[in-house]
């Protein structure tokens, strides 16, 4: 009897947890801060300033997101991840999202129980070369050694890659960028593979980027999101619904200059209407107030004015839009109506 | 008439159970027991409970599926198809290389370093010091880094090998190529042989490389026979055979037969694309991650042999001497005998730490259980819980049977009281 009724205690205070820790958006706003997951420093993407604050085109759905929940975009605890350690990190609950160009896979939305919010960046493997090497194609590659990245999808889209096309090479396992950018400048490998986001990253830290091409190759389909835990649908829908306002923001021409002015009052356009809030009341359906999206947008501008401060071709890191323009633009953005 | 009887017997009651001495030890121990078991019961219930409540739910499915990725040192057939437990089985192996690499030649420069700081010659003695305290005082990951940084810097990349001028060239005899990639040195090659054995359909093996093992062998324990002929003959004549040069031949002559009945010849390395062909290639990566453990492991087992060997008093020494044994009988027959069973106990643990040291071989690239199993698998099928349990598993597992073995030879060497 009284076995049965320490197990029951026990049952009842697992599931106590297991409830506690579903309602993230409650826990956020008691805290008062945000943890968000991000790496442990990639230029443009992720990584601290000068000042010790960190910037980037991942670290910006952090703050957008923070801006939405909390009205504070600095009300943020970064915690950088490895690729090893963010899943763990998101599945214990000790972040509260995961913002660090992480492909979104059937393995791990299904099997790991993620829910990815949504794509921010569409990127795929590709391939870099010192130029002197005088390859062109990622054909030419037999025989080569390659240095990974560890604990990526990219380890098992370079062996399919070689298998289908039949060649040989010798694959040289990294743990962080830091140390393969030290072997493959020292010539320890020939090639470096990763996404190519993450390549054009890496290459506008060199000292002469200009002596290092990236192969027209890309190999695999990487969509890079941000991911919350599975069964918390709410904190889901408001992650994926900052993303979508920041993109669907660009579309309509919000940008951080003119959402105050747009929010004032009503204007011709009912969607944006209803998005900023001067129209029905979308953010209390998501648990948030109506001018949730205006601070999302206020706080780094839209996709993409974040995009060209961070990433883009002014940037030292240098990415043309490609896939990650609008819809209207040729591009794979395609925010859902905000209705 | 007298009649003895048993005392009568107490019939047991349950309070005997506390107040009995007799019974009262095992009783406090069940308790204890009971409780325990149901802490480790609580943990393990709470831990599933939560992975529960997370949706993680444990699973070892995924060692049979396929792994998907390459592995660069493979000592017995991989491909990226194979399943991720085959894949843990070649980083086992790769640990089970470096350890048994470490272990050996941190004994060969640790006894070297040991006995060298006992010397009466002053500089030697000093600079051995200089040597343990450097590298036992340094965090021996430093040490794997920074051999692997030095190994990457220093020499060439293969394409300096290239053109009309390279700017490398090959050393002894243009044989071996030392690159920043490793080094490559000529392999045995046979041009006959008996083809290759398949073990369990597991993985394969050279039947040559038994032939010559098993060759081998049979000349050391010819040699040893002849020994102990020497030896009796020494103790009923007194005067010892040269048995040198049969010991030698005995040992040398039928292994060279077979090699040349085989047809050995050697494959040299050579400039093909990115990379040497042929050859045998040492990886960087285990290079680095070999020296530096074994240095490092060294500057401990150095200590422990001049413990060891500090620990037989001199009387002992200069009883020998006095009895008329050189100094290396002296040191063969009367010290070591005796500084063996103080040197052997820790020696285990410095054994048992330098393989599980050896887990720090990510941070090279060297891809070992660590690596393998508890780094790429575990990444891919993202089971941190069932593949850390693993790995943990597989540790122990290694450790244990490393004590094992050193226990049963500590029992051999340790001094037999009468």
């Amino acid at each position: 009897m009284k076995k049965s009724l320490f197990w029951g205690a026990l049952t009842a205070a697992g599931l106590a947890a297991g409830m506690s820790s579903a309602a993230t958006l409650d826990d956020v706003k008691a805290r008062g801060t945000l943890n968000c997951g991000v790496t442990t420093g990639l230029v443009g993407f992720a990584a601290p300033n000068a000042n010790g604050r960190w910037e980037g085109f991942d670290v910006a759905v952090c703050r957008a997101v923070a801006a939405a929940v909390l009205g504070d975009e600095n009300a943020i605890e970064f915690v950088p991840t490895t690729g090893k350690t963010r899943f763990t990190a998101l599945a214990s609950g000790e972040i509260d999202m995961l913002a660090r160009n992480t492909t979104w896979t059937f393995s791990r939305d299904v099997d790991l129980g993620f829910e990815f919010a949504g794509i921010n960046y569409y990127d795929g493997q590709g391939f870099m070369v010192p130029k002197e090497l005088g390859v062109t194609s990622a054909k030419e590659l037999n025989g080569a050694t390659v240095c990974i990245q560890t604990g990526t999808t990219t380890e098992l889209n370079l062996a399919d890659w070689f298998r289908k096309n039949n060649m040989e090479y010798e694959p040289v396992p990294i743990e962080t960028n830091a140390e393969a950018q030290q072997q493959y400048l020292a010539r320890a490998c020939d090639v470096y593979t990763t996404d190519s986001s993450g390549l054009a990253a890496t290459r506008a830290t060199f000292e002469d980027p200009t002596a290092h091409v990236i192969l027209p190759e890309i190999i695999s389909k990487e969509p890079l999101g941000p991911l919350v835990r599975h069964g918390d649908n709410q904190w889901g829908d408001v992650v994926r619904w900052t993303l979508n306002a920041l993109i669907a923001a660009e579309e309509f021409g919000i940008t951080s200059a003119n959402v105050e002015e747009l929010a004032s009052e009503p204007t011709d356009s009912p969607e944006i209407n209803r998005m900023l809030g001067t129209e029905g009341d979308l953010g209390e359906m998501l648990g948030l107030d109506k001018d949730w999206a205006v601070r999302a947008i206020a706080a780094g501008g839209n996709y993409g004015e974040i995009f060209a401060r961070h990433i883009g071709e002014s940037t030292p890191v240098g990415l043309a839009r490609g896939l990650n323009a609008q819809w209207t633009e040729g591009g794979l953005l395609y925010a859902p109506p905000f209705r | 008439m007298a009649s003895y009887s048993d005392p009568p017997k107490e019939s047991f009651r349950p309070s005997m159970l506390i107040y009995d001495t007799r019974y009262r030890g095992i009783t406090i121990q069940i308790v204890a027991l009971i409780g325990f078991l149901t802490l480790l019961g609580w943990i393990i219930n709470n831990t599933a409970q939560n992975l529960a409540d997370l949706g993680m739910r444990p699973s070892f499915g995924f060692l049979m599926e396929p792994a998907g990725y390459d592995i660069n040192q493979t000592l017995i057939e991989y491909q990226n198809q194979d399943s991720h437990l085959r894949a843990a089985f070649i980083g086992l192996l790769n640990t089970l290389l470096v350890a048994v690499m470490g272990c050996a030649t941190a004994t060969i420069l640790g006894v070297l370093v040991g006995i060298l700081r006992l010397s009466k010659n002053w500089l030697v003695a000093r600079l051995m010091t200089v040597y343990v305290e450097t590298f036992r005082n340094v965090p021996v990951l430093l040490w794997i880094v920074f051999t692997m940084a030095i190994l990457i810097e220093v020499f060439p990349p293969p394409s300096a090998f290239r053109g009309d001028d390279p700017e490398a060239s090959m050393a002894v005899f243009d044989s071996v190529a030392v690159t920043n990639r490793g080094i490559y040195v000529p392999e045995p090659l046979f041009t006959r042989g008996f083809g290759d054995l398949s073990v369990f359909g597991l993985f394969e093996i050279s039947t040559n490389l038994i032939v010559i093992l098993a060759v081998l062998f049979a000349g050391i324990w010819g040699a040893r026979k002849v020994r102990q002929r020497a030896d009796r003959i020494q103790n009923a004549t007194g005067v010892r055979p040269t048995t040198w040069h049969f010991s030698l031949g005995l040992i040398v002559i039928p292994v060279l037969a077979v090699l040349i009945a085989l047809g050995l010849h050697l494959g040299y390395p050579a400039l093909r694309g990115f990379n040497f062909q042929g050859g045998i290639y040492m990886r960087n990566s285990l290079i680095a991650l070999w020296l530096a453990l074994s240095i490092y492991t060294s500057a401990f087992v150095a200590e422990i042999v001049r413990a060891g060997i500090l620990s037989v008093s001199h009387g002992q020494t200069e009883a020998a001497s006095a009895l008329g044994l050189r100094p290396n009988r002296v040191m063969n027959l009367v010290v070591l005998p005796q500084a063996l069973r103080v040197i052997v106990p820790p020696l285990i643990s410095q054994y048992l730490n330098l393989t599980k040291n050896s887990s720090l071989a990510i941070a090279v690239g060297y891809m070992d259980i660590t690596g393998t199993l508890m780094g790429i698998t575990l990444n891919q099928t993202g089971r941190a819980l069932e593949t850390l349990l693993l790995g943990m598993l597989i540790y122990l597992t290694i450790s244990l049977s490393i004590s094992a073995v050193m226990n049963w030879y500590n029992s051999r060497v340790k001094l037999v009281e009468r």
